[in-house]
C-alpha cells in the first residue's frame, strides 16, 4: 500500500462491509420485512370468546395427565404399542437397507449422472409426499391395519435417509477415497474401504434417529387407519376417554425418550 | 563454487542415507516409465500440463520441483489416471496406461504405489486395514469385505510395518498416530502393492524438518532395497537435493530443468520459481549437513 493510501485510512474507524452494499436497498429490505411480518400477524383471526370456552376443555385434557388411566384399556394399549413397535422396527430395517444403494446413487461424487438423476428423483418423490398422504393412499389400497403403516414408514425412511447419506458422502474427504482407488481396488472395494468408514458413524446415527421418527409417526398414522398405537389413541379421543389418551401419550413420550437415550449411547460409541 | 559445494553435500548425505549415486546415472539404464507429450487441460481452461515428455529408468528416484500450481500433482495423477490426461501417452513397462479400459487400468494401478500429502489414510480403519488396503487390487471382494486376506499378504504387512518400526501399532486406529507414523503407514500401503513405480505427492509437506528427513530417507532406502523407481513431488528443494538422483523442475506446465541435484544453481531456481535470493537455500543444505555430521 502506498504512503498516500495509508495516510488516507489512518484514524478512520473500520466497519465490517455490509452484505447488501446499497444503503437504500438495505433499508427497503428491513422495512419491507417488518411491515410484512406485522401485516401477516394481523390476518390471523383470534375468536377470544371461543378461546375462553375452550380453556375449560383444555384444562380437562391437561388434568387427565395427573390421573392417567393405564388400566381400563390395558389390552388395547398393549396391542397398539406392540403393533407400533413392530411397524417401526420392520419399516426402519427395510427402509435403511433400501436407502443405502439409493444414497450411494444420489451422491454426485461417486455416481454417474444418469444413476444420480434417477436416485435423486426417487428421493424427491419420497420427500415430497407427506406420510399422511401416502398412508391414506396405502390404506385405500391395502385396507386398514399395520401393513399400510409399515409400507408408509419404509417409503418415508428412504427419502429421509438416502438424502442425508448422499449429502454425507458428498462431503467426505476425497483424498482418503482417492488413495484406495490408486491401489487398484474395484468399485465395490473402493466403497467398502474408502467411503464406508467415513460415513458409517453418521449412517448409524441417522438410522437410530429415523427409528425414533418412525415410532412417533406410527402414532400419527393410526389416525388415518394405518394401525399401531395411533389407532388406539384415536379411539380413546373419539370416546372422550382423556385419561386413557393421557396414558397412551405418556407411554409414547417415555418410549421416545428412551430411544433418545439409546441413540446417544450408540453414537458416542461409534465415532 | 556454489555448485561444487552442493555436489559434495549431496554425495556426503548419500553415503549415509544409502541412496545410490552413480555419476553417469540415468543414461544407458533401462527406461521403465515413458511420458510422451502428456497434456492436461482442465474444464475451466487451465492448461496444467503442456506436452510434457520425460523418461524414468529402472530404479531411479526423481524429484519433481516447482512452484504451487506448476502442475506437479496433476502430472503424478495423470500417470495413474486419477486425473484423466487430455493428450499424450504414458507407458509403464511397455503397457500404454493412457489407452487402458477401466478394468485393465485397475490392474495397471497395482504396479504404481502412491504416497500422499497429508497421508490420506482411511482414518477410521486400523493401521493393518490401511496397509492391507494396498492389496485390494489383488484380492476378491468377499475376502476384502470379510478382512480375510491371504496369509502371505498378512505376513508381508507385518514385515513392512516392522521395517518402518510400527509393528506394535498394527491394531491401532489410523487417527491415533502422529504425522510421521501415518506417513510410514502410507508408505507400507504403497509398498505392499508390490509396485514398480512409486508416485509420491508432497510426502513431507505437513511434517517437521527432522521427520521430513527420516521419511525421505526411508522412501529412498526402500526404493534402493526393492529396485523401485519413484517420482517425488516436493517443495523443499534442499531436502530433495539431499536424497534424490535427479531433479526435474516444472513451471507453468512445462519442464524448465532436468538434471542432477548438484546442477541446481541459484540461476536455475530463479527460472523455476522466479526471482529470489536462492543462495541462502543452497547454503542451508550445506550447513545442515555439517550440523548433522
Amino acid at each position: 500500500m502506498s504512503d498516500a493510501a495509508l495516510k488516507h485510512v489512518l484514524g478512520q474507524p473500520w466497519r465490517k462491509p455490509k452484505f447488501v452494499k446499497s444503503d437504500w436497498l438495505r433499508r427497503f429490505i428491513y422495512v419491507g420485512a417488518i411491515t410484512y411480518f406485522i401485516a401477516a400477524l394481523t390476518t390471523i383471526e383470534v375468536d377470544w370468546v371461543r378461546v375462553y370456552e375452550g380453556l375449560d376443555r383444555g384444562k380437562q385434557f391437561v388434568l387427565a395427565f395427573t390421573n392417567p388411566d393405564f388400566g381400563s384399556r390395558a389390552s388395547d394399549i398393549w396391542d397398539g404399542l406392540v403393533e407400533s413397535i413392530v411397524m417401526t422396527v420392520s419399516a426402519s430395517v427395510v427402509g435403511v437397507i433400501i436407502s443405502i444403494p439409493i444414497g450411494l446413487g444420489a451422491a454426485r461424487n461417486i455416481a454417474p449422472l444418469p444413476v444420480y438423476l434417477v436416485c435423486r428423483a426417487i428421493v424427491a418423490i419420497s420427500r415430497a409426499l407427506q406420510e399422511i398422504i401416502v398412508a391414506i393412499l396405502l390404506v385405500a389400497i391395502f385396507g386398514f391395519g399395520p401393513l399400510a403403516g409399515f409400507l408408509t414408514l419404509s417409503f418415508a425412511t428412504i427419502g429421509f435417509l438416502s438424502k442425508l447419506l448422499a449429502e454425507d458422502i458428498e462431503a467426505m474427504d476425497k483424498t482418503q477415497a482417492e488413495a484406495i482407488k490408486a491401489s487398484g481396488a474395484r468399485w465395490i472395494q473402493w466403497i467398502n474401504y474408502g467411503v464406508q468408514p467415513q460415513v458409517m458413524p453418521r449412517l448409524i446415527g441417522l438410522s437410530i434417529y429415523r427409528v425414533d421418527i418412525n415410532f412417533r409417526e406410527s402414532a400419527i398414522l393410526g389416525l388415518v387407519g394405518a394401525g399401531g398405537i395411533g389407532a388406539t389413541l384415536n379411539t380413546a379421543f373419539d370416546r372422550y376417554e382423556y385419561d386413557t389418551a393421557a396414558a397412551i401419550l405418556l407411554l409414547i413420550i417415555l418410549i421416545v425418550m428412551s430411544l433418545e437415550y439409546i441413540s446417544g449411547l450408540v453414537r458416542s460409541r461409534v465415532q | 563454487m556454489l555448485r561444487m559445494v552442493s555436489a559434495t553435500s549431496v554425495s556426503r548425505v548419500t553415503e549415509r542415507g544409502r541412496c545410490s549415486y552413480a555419476p553417469a546415472y540415468w543414461f544407458g539404464l533401462k527406461v521403465m516409465l515413458i511420458i510422451n507429450k502428456l497434456q492436461k487441460t482442465y474444464r475451466t481452461g487451465d492448461k496444467a500440463l503442456k506436452a510434457i515428455s520425460l523418461n524414468v529408468p529402472n530404479g531411479q528416484v526423481m524429484a519433481l520441483i516447482g512452484p504451487s500450481g506448476a502442475g506437479k500433482s496433476t502430472m503424478i495423477r495423470c500417470i495413474n489416471r486419477l486425473v484423466e490426461p487430455t493428450g499424450g501417452q504414458v507407458k509403464l513397462d511397455d503397457v500404454e496406461i493412457t489407452k487402458l479400459s477401466a478394468s485393465s487400468l485397475r490392474l495397471a494401478r497395482r504396479r504404481m504405489g502412491m504416497i500422499f500429502q497429508e497421508y490420506a489414510l482411511v482414518e477410521r480403519l486400523t493401521v493393518m486395514e490401511n496397509v492391507l488396503s494396498g492389496r485390494l487390487g489383488y484380492v476378491g471382494f468377499w475376502r476384502s469385505f470379510l478382512r480375510r486376506y491371504p496369509q502371505s499378504d498378512v505376513d508381508e504387512a507385518y514385515r513392512l510395518l516392522d521395517r518402518v518400526g510400527l509393528i506394535d501399532m498394527a491394531d491401532k486406529r489410523a487417527d491415533e498416530l502422529s504425522g510421521g507414523q501415518r506417513q510410514r503407514v502410507g508408505i507400507c500401503r504403497a509398498l505392499i502393492q508390490n509396485p514398480k513405480l512409486l508416485l509420491v505427492d508432497e510426502p513431507t509437506a505437513s511434517l517437521d524438518p527432522k521427520t521430513s528427513r527420516q521419511i525421505m530417507r526411508l522412501i529412498c532406502e526402500l526404493c534402493e532395497e526393492r529396485n523401485l523407481s519413484a517420482i517425488i513431488n516436493i517443495h523443499d528443494v534442499a531436502l530433495a537435493q539431499m536424497f534424490v538422483q535427479r531433479v526435474v523442475g516444472l513451471r507453468a506446465g512445462t519442464i524448465e530443468f532436468d538434471g542432477q541435484p548438484s546442477e541446481l544453481t541459484a540461476d536455475v531456481l530463479t527460472t523455476i520459481y522466479g526471482e529470489e535470493d536462492w543462495e541462502a537455500t543452497i547454503r542451508q543444505i550445506d550447513d545442515e549437513c555439517i550440523v548433522e555430521k
